[in-house]
């Protein structure tokens, strides 16, 4: 404690700001937590989804599957349609892709590129990935595609959420 | 620090008297409640203020979730109320702040009535207070309407029905209202959220600015 004596309006001043501040922020805090809600909600375990391709039906040649989803968005729920581009690669393991083109989110496809076949082609920005994935260097993407990790049920391939790679 | 920080802004822009003028002024003995207890009766100008500006903040966070469409208001409503963290605590903020925002201009009313502070030369400021009065009773009346539950829905067909009887323009009044000729539905909704959250407040935020002002200049009135 300092010698100094703390003046009438310097007490008073303190306390004021004191019980005032409390004050404020006991009606601040529930308006704060509230708005800050969406950012401490826990996220729901990535479940996989059930796709309608069946895993013995997969091939080398990769091929477009559209699965669906029900996605609850606050008070609304609706049918989602995600696509996944899948084959097996030369040792039979099943690789599925995510279409979004990793430069602006595009939608990439397969051996659409007459000048450069069995490659992934963005029409958007002419990028391109080949075969597994990996981005074609001097082309726009900046990383390879995104991965879906994937289950078999019932002899249904069952896609979970797609996973960034690191770059090539 | 904070004080350095002040010097450094007032030297610049003298900020000094700005605040000075609004927040420096004394508090004649007779509405001092440590002078006369009774002189509490002076505090409900200043609660009604202090309870509009939780309105107005509690209002600002909750249209966060809340959507003025008939098939999510109530969805996005119960949704914040139940799974959002402290949405029953703002909502109900907002929900009893309304009525308490009534019961506190009401006392300042009377206090002001009973008084005979309004006469000369505060009759303005006294017509200014009635305007408020009535731009809170559109709040509380808009605002129900909000939740589009059935309370809600027939309070404000009720109320409608009130403006209609209104002598010769009745009828435009209650299809200016509810924005169609005998449907209470999409368009009454989305009328009455602009209305509730930018028409009056922006009204009473004039009208409140006018009120102080006019107090500040008068100063407030001697005693009985």
């Amino acid at each position: 404690m300092s010698k100094e004596r703390v003046s009438r309006r310097q007490f008073l001043s303190y306390t004021l700001t004191g019980v005032g501040g409390f004050m404020a922020a006991g009606m601040l805090m529930p308006m704060v937590r509230f708005a800050v809600d969406p950012v401490l909600k826990a996220e729901a375990g990535g479940d996989f989804i059930p796709t309608p391709k069946k895993v013995s039906e997969i091939t080398k040649e990769p091929v477009r599957v559209d699965f669906k989803f029900k996605q609850k968005d606050a008070w609304y729920e609706s049918e989602v349609t995600e696509t996944a581009w899948v084959y097996k690669d030369d040792n039979g393991k099943i690789i599925a892709l995510s279409p979004v083109c990793k430069h602006l989110g595009c939608t990439v496809n397969w051996n659409t590129d007459k000048e450069h076949p069995d490659q992934f082609f963005c029409p958007c920005h002419y990028g391109r990935y080949t075969k597994d994935g990996t981005n074609v260097p001097n082309t726009p993407p900046l990383a390879p595609l995104d991965v879906y990790p994937y289950k078999e049920k019932d002899g249904y391939l069952y896609l979970g959420k797609a996973k960034p790679r690191k770059e090539a | 620090m904070l004080n350095k920080i002040y010097d450094w802004v007032d030297e610049r822009l003298d900020i000094t008297p700005l605040w000075r003028d609004i927040a420096d002024h004394e508090v004649p003995e007779h509405v001092n409640p440590a002078h006369h207890f009774s002189a509490f009766v002076y505090c409900f100008g200043g609660l009604t203020f202090f309870v509009t500006v939780i309105q107005i903040l509690s209002g600002m966070f909750l249209t966060m979730y809340y959507v003025p469409d008939i098939k999510n208001a109530w969805e996005s409503v119960y949704y914040l109320q139940n799974e959002v963290a402290f949405g029953q605590i703002v909502r109900g903020m907002h929900h009893w702040g309304a009525s308490l925002v009534l019961v506190m201009m009401f006392l300042h009313t009377l206090r002001v009535f009973f008084q005979g502070a309004y006469k000369k030369p505060r009759e303005l400021n006294w017509v200014v207070g009635v305007l408020i009065f009535f731009v809170m009773l559109g709040l509380g009346f808009t605002g129900y309407l909000l939740p589009w539950d059935m309370k809600a829905l027939f309070a404000t067909k009720v109320g409608l029905q009130i403006a209609e009887a209104t002598p010769f323009i009745g009828s435009y009044v209650k299809v200016l209202l509810a924005g169609h000729e005998h449907i209470v539905g999409a368009q009454t909704l989305t009328r009455f959220f602009a209305i509730h959250v930018f028409f009056l407040p922006g009204a009473l935020l004039g009208l409140m600015g006018a009120h102080f002002i006019m107090i500040r200049k008068q100063g407030i009135s001697g005693p009985l």
